[in-house]
């Protein structure tokens, strides 16, 4: 039995995490559990004398108001005859273990040795019913996963023997450094074999490339030079299966596509969706702006996130990724470390060391009372939503990143693998010293430095595993806790090694690892050497080429200088950063990766980045029949219970819950927070100031409509987007390019997550159908973004969104989202969601078209009738020109924009807040059914509050474009009223029950 | 009295920073803009000498995730200043209590005030720097954000709340129930150590979630020391130093509350320097 400590609060103190397990094994198994107790247990794999252990346990780990402490012992409440004991596996992140190691360090005055985990933490629960041991597992499932747990199970009869025998996941692993060689000369099948054994997912052109690349008797000559046979090495294999990745080529997003419109007949052959639609755009738009000396595009695509001007002294850096598939098989350690790999994208752009401004994130999920029988390996989605929070939770509130901004969408689609997009938005000076902040220049002889963590098994094939589906086959190594305490020791010295000059350029160690970021350096002085040796590790017993891919994660790769070494690993060693100097950049035109003095890749620079041949992919579409809608199935609807039911739809309700447990205002900039006034009032974008000494803000506002991707691709697309302008002019944002060298940028991240669109026979036979979709969403992005002069500056392609169990696959519907930010002159004068005053006149701004399709008020009905709402992009515009002006004028004292629910949801959002009630008519909507005007989704309108004495100005302004409702009332009540007859009159009480019903 | 013959003193403020305290800038502008000088010092600068804390007027130690919370929040970074020796052999602890005995200032956001409860340096009933309270994890069972009313009690003489009654401010935190000591309680309670509760718009107490966000022990948003030199507090000041932080902005009338804490202690310093300079000359 090795050393240990165990915790336990005082029984007159509240035990929330104990009764958390009590409440959730009741919810979700209907188990009684009687009390829980929870217990923090530590195992010291280190020499430690009992009387110093127990001096440091009582010094530094025990509470000694709330908490007992027990050394080398454990405590056995009578009462309590149910036990669970959840560890880490071998390797998995514990960071309050190597927390603890760091106080050890303190209290005996040692140096800090964070470089090997000697503690090892877990959790005890004490139950006091004698519950089964199938029971005990069932609990224990509900907070454990077994990819990275290690769950124990015991009754007080085995307690004594159990703690005695607690597992402790002290890694140990047989080193075995050899490299191996892979003769190619085989057939295809044999090369098919090979990819798929070493899990490289290369398809046959992607071997047969390799083997050509391998035959060529340049490349023989070559490798005899440098004392390597002719057949390519493990490291060779993975360094190319992870740079031709779907996840680091995009390879879909650039092949040749041949698209047919079964509408039309017509086919056309599409040369990259990437370079075509979303580059295409942006060098359009870069165009129309530069006409307008509009210079405010400074870095587009080309880096870790793109980069516009965001004041005269500031640039603003922007990113949104996905974490996809880690989410699906640990929800909280694939969303926390979504969080903190986009981070990192933002502080390794440039130079890097941006200062991390807030985070966003959209999260797609199953509904929580999903009740179709999970697969194997299939989390609930209730599971995966809780899990996902926390993890987005503790990755942004731990690194003082706030959270801003972001949206839940819920669909069965999403059941099977979730969608976790986050964003991430920095600012960094335009120079460090004279050197452009957001260039990477890199010259032969700069050293390659890695820093933060260090490197173990964990995320071996994430690049690899991303690209595939997920089975039941996967391995154990992909799964990876992120640690937001040693990310933000990383991000600090960062921050002031980059404004001293230590460090030239740096990227993220994300996909791929050292493989991916080294090689992609590379490519600007055409060459890399790295000695893999050198390489920091959690433990012994890596193989090189497992050092060179493994993900592990919190680390980034530096350019430094050779004089610059000195005083940058002076300031590491204060701020207790591991840096390692790992390699040089070299012109060689080759990548060449030595262990211990042995060469194990050398690899071609340009066969490495360019050598993947491009794919070719089959698409269509056919747009579905649209079925016109019969009315008089609602002629005896109950308004105002069909608006209470929608206020309680997932999509619909509260997100407050979630919403607290971020920390949406950390570094206090926040002004429009995602809740208002009086804390209950949905808003739609978010405002930041840029300083503490400025007004000048940004926007940020988030766009997705999968739900009418199935009835018009290409309007939901535009819907998307509209979404995201709309919520920002709403706001009182402004459009770009509307005057000469305004200073008003924007800066858009599209994100498309999609299922399997690569047509197979038998595995994905609609696969055609779906890439139809992708092209069409692709083409709308093109043509809002060229009309709005909106450019895209960065994004992220997702591609296997399927779940794949047991003969059965669960595809997420195709998810476009478009995440937007722009420039706020001041935010000072920004405007808020919710009524505020009796009195003043609501109007709805823009017009309701007869698009009821794929409503959620219809969805509620599973009534497929109607079609989508289209953006009629000319419109909107210069409706939103004139809510420019309104807003200007000071007209405006509140607007929101319309979305899921229409109408009637906006109204309800407008005063669920307060005390104010309103009371409307829809006679000014026109000639449409009550349905329409109330429930349709038309895209490009608000819902406006305006003071009396401006309501004639107001009018005048929009004309017939803004329809007058009503006025805001002080009757805590929403009445909704029609040719006279009052049709709902809903007390906010129950507006409000409705809207806050729990998950 | 006669400006012209005083050199201006600056308010000299150390902001403490390093392995995951995250609210340093804004705790360094809400100084800057009280009109002080702000220093945002690494806590190893401390340890190695680079940096001197008795050159500084008041110390502060910011929110945030202190080597993440774990073993509990700010229990790490507290084992550090309390064992962690200095060049000179001493404890960051012992250089706290000499500049506490020297009459100057610290103050304790958040993460920060649950170092300065897991010292011992609040509430100090006892006068021995020993702990006498917990921030334990809120009711809830989770971190939340939100804004609440807080009320000064009026019993407490410190120069950080002076002119402040009722205020909204933001709380962001996950375990900031406070629990006391029951020798602790009585003289808090006698010596109006708690220097803010959380309450209603109208003052009257937060009996309930969430008005009280924690369940904090009679509702007790921060604590002094006896002297009122020493603060402490879970809600952050220094995420409102400008009414437009406010949700309510558009209908709130009052000040950016969490600014005046930080003018106010700027001031005060500047009046007791301002004398010292007097007496000198």
């Amino acid at each position: 039995m090795l050393p240990s400590v165990q915790t336990l609060k005082k029984s007159r103190f509240r035990d929330t995490v104990g009764d958390k397990l009590r409440h959730e094994a009741h919810r979700a198994l209907g188990f009684d559990t009687g009390r829980v107790r929870h217990s923090r247990h530590f195992s010291f794999a280190y020499d430690i004398s009992e009387a110093d252990l127990r001096n440091f346990a009582t010094h530094c780990i025990q509470d000694h108001i709330t908490e007992d402490v027990f050394v080398n012992d454990f405590p056995a409440p009578d009462d309590f005859r149910s036990f669970i004991a959840i560890a880490k596996r071998p390797g998995v992140t514990d960071d309050e273990a190597m927390s603890s190691q760091a106080a050890l360090a303190d209290y005996f005055n040692t140096p800090a040795d964070l470089r090997t985990q000697y503690i090892f933490t877990q959790d005890i629960y004490y139950i006091e019913k004698a519950l089964s041991e199938a029971q005990l597992q069932a609990i224990a499932r509900l907070i454990a996963n077994p990819l990275i747990h290690h769950i124990q199970v015991f009754s007080r009869a085995q307690a004594r023997e159990a703690f005695r025998n607690l597992y402790v996941p002290v890694v140990r692993m047989q080193a075995d450094t050899t490299t191996r060689f892979f003769d190619l000369s085989g057939t295809d099948e044999d090369l098919l074999v090979l990819s798929r054994e070493r899990l490289l997912a290369l398809n046959l052109e992607e071997m047969q490339a390799i083997r050509r690349y391998y035959d060529n008797p340049a490349t023989r000559a070559v490798r005899h030079e440098m004392g390597l046979p002719p057949e390519p090495s493990d490291c060779e294999l993975e360094i190319l299966a992870q740079t031709w990745s779907e996840h680091c080529k995009h390879k879909e997003f650039n092949a040749v596509i041949e698209y047919r419109d079964l509408d039309t007949g017509k086919t056309e052959t599409i040369r990259s969706l990437f370079k075509t639609y979303i580059q295409g755009a942006t060098k359009r738009v870069r165009d129309h702006l530069l006409a307008n000396q509009n210079d405010w595009l400074v870095k587009v695509f080309s880096d870790n996130a793109g980069v516009v001007k965001a004041s005269d002294d500031l640039l603003f850096v922007w990113k949104v990724e996905t974490h996809n598939s880690p989410s699906a098989l640990d929800p909280y350690g694939g969303a926390i470390t979504g969080i903190l790999g986009v981070n990192r994208d933002a502080l390794g752009t440039g130079i890097g060391g941006a200062r991390l401004f807030f985070n966003t994130n959209v999260l797609c999920f199953g509904p929580p009372d999903y009740d179709k029988e999970l697969l194997p390996g299939q989390l609930h989605p209730r599971r995966v939503f809780e899990g996902v929070v926390k993890g987005i939770e503790d990755g942004g509130n731990k690194s003082g990143v706030p959270t801003v901004n972001g949206a839940i969408v819920f669909d069965d689609r999403y059941a099977g693998k979730p969608l976790v997009y986050c964003g991430t938005g920095a600012l960094m000076p335009y120079t460090y010293g004279n050197r452009p902040t957001w260039e990477k220049r890199i010259d032969p002889g700069d050293h390659i430095i890695m820093a933060g963590g260090r490197v173990g098994k964990d995320g071996i094939h994430g690049a690899t595993f991303s690209s595939a589906g997920l089975d039941e086959s996967v391995p154990m190594s992909v799964v990876q806790i992120g640690s937001p305490i040693t990310q933000k020791k990383l991000a600090d010295f960062l921050y002031i090694a980059a404004r001293r000059g230590l460090i030239k350029a740096s990227t993220d160690n994300g996909a791929g690892g050292l493989s991916s970021s080294v090689g992609e350096l590379a490519e600007i002085t055409n060459g890399a050497v790295v000695y893999l040796e050198k390489v920091p590790l959690k433990y012994a017993g890596l193989k090189p080429w497992e050092i060179f891919v493994s993900e592990s994660q919190e680390r980034m790769t530096l350019v430094v200088e050779p004089d610059q070494l000195p005083a940058l690993f002076a300031l590491a060693a204060k701020m207790e950063v591991e840096v390692t100097d790992i390699g040089r950049f070299t012109d060689t035109g080759f990548l060449d990766v030595q262990y211990n003095g042995t060469r194990i890749a050398y690899l071609d620079m340009d066969f490495l980045h360019n050598g993947v041949p491009q794919k070719y992919m089959q698409a269509e579409w056919q747009s579905p029949p649209i079925h016109p809608t019969h009315f008089d199935r609602f002629d005896n609807l109950d308004v105002a219970e069909a608006i209470l039911d929608l206020l309680a739809d997932y999509n619909v309700r509260s997100r407050e819950a979630v919403i607290r447990r971020y920390d949406h205002e950390v570094q206090g900039k926040s002004i429009i927070k995602p809740l208002m006034a009086n804390g209950h009032a949905p808003q739609d974008a978010a405002v930041l100031r840029l300083d503490f000494d400025s007004y000048q803000g940004i926007a940020v506002s988030n766009g997705l409509m999968p739900k009418f991707v199935e009835l018009d691709p290409y309007a939901a697309a535009c819907g998307a987007f509209d979404e995201a302008v709309r919520q920002i002019i709403a706001v009182g944002g402004r459009l770009p390019n509307t005057q000469a060298n305004d200073g008003i940028f924007w800066s858009a991240n599209d994100n498309f997550c999609v299922p399997d669109s690569a047509y197979h026979p038998e595995r994905n036979p609609d696969g055609k159908r779906k890439l139809g979709q992708l092209v069409l969403m692709a083409r709308a992005l093109y043509d809002m973004s060229v009309f709005f002069d909106i450019p895209m500056t960065s994004g992220k392609d997702s591609m296997k969104n399927d779940f794949v169990a047991g003969g059965v696959k669960i595809s997420v519907p195709p998810t476009l989202l478009f995440s937007m930010t722009a420039k706020i002159p001041d935010v000072r004068r920004t405007t808020t969601s919710e009524f505020k005053h009796a009195g003043d006149i609501i109007y709805q701004v823009g017009k309701t078209y007869d698009e009821m399709g794929g409503s959620t008020f219809f969805t509620r009905r599973h009534v497929e009738e109607g079609c989508a709402p289209k953006v009629r992009e000319v419109l909107a515009r210069s409706r939103y020109l004139k809510m420019m002006q309104a807003h200007d004028a000071g007209w405006i004292v509140s607007a929101h924009d319309l979305s899921d629910g229409g109408l009637a949801v906006a109204l309800s959002e407008s005063v669920l807040d307060g005390t104010l009630g309103a009371d409307v008519s829809l006679d000014r909507l026109g000639d449409l059914h009550l349905i329409v005007k109330l429930f349709a989704e038309s895209h490009s309108r608000f819902i406006v509050s305006v003071s009396p004495p401006h309501a004639e100005a107001f009018e005048q302004l929009f004309g017939d474009d803004a329809h007058r409702l009503g006025v805001v009332t002080s009757a805590p009540a929403l009445v909704i009223r029609l040719a006279g007859k009052k049709i709902a009159d809903i007390p906010l009480t129950k507006l409000r029950a409705a809207w806050t019903t729990p998950f | 009295m006669d400006h012209t013959v005083l050199t201006p003193v600056p308010v000299k403020a150390l902001v403490l920073t390093g392995f995951g305290i995250n609210c340093e800038n804004e705790m360094a502008a809400a100084y800057t803009l009280a009109g002080a000088q702000a220093h945002i010092v690494h806590i190893n600068d401390i340890f190695d000498d680079s940096v001197q804390i008795h050159d500084f007027d008041i110390i502060n130690f910011p929110g945030g995730f202190s080597f993440g919370d774990d073993l509990g929040s700010g229990k790490v970074m507290a084992n550090k200043i309390k064992y962690k020796k200095l060049p000179s052999g001493r404890t960051l602890f012992d250089e706290l209590i000499k500049f506490i005995r020297a009459g100057r200032f610290i103050l304790g956001i958040c993460n920060g005030f649950q170092f300065l409860v897991r010292l011992g340096l609040l509430p100090n009933t006892s006068g021995h720097f020993e702990q006498e309270a917990a921030l334990e994890p809120n009711d809830s069972g989770h971190f939340e954000d939100r804004w609440v009313y807080c009320r000064v009690n009026p019993k407490n003489k410190t120069p950080f709340l002076h002119g402040l009654d009722i205020f909204p401010v933001p709380v962001r935190h996950g375990e900031g129930k406070l629990v006391l000591t029951p020798a602790a309680e009585t003289t808090v309670v006698r010596d109006g150590l708690d220097a803010l509760t959380y309450c209603l718009a109208d003052g009257s107490p937060a009996t309930t979630y969430p008005a009280n966000p924690n369940g904090s022990v009679r509702q007790i948003a921060a604590l002094t020391d006896p002297s009122g030199h020493v603060l402490g507090m879970m809600p952050h000041p220094e995420a409102f130093l400008s009414v437009y932080n406010h949700p309510n902005r558009m209908q709130y009338t009052g000040e950016a509350a969490g600014l005046r804490i930080f003018q106010n202690i700027v001031n005060h310093i500047h009046a007791r320097k301002r004398n010292q300079t007097s007496v000198k000359a």
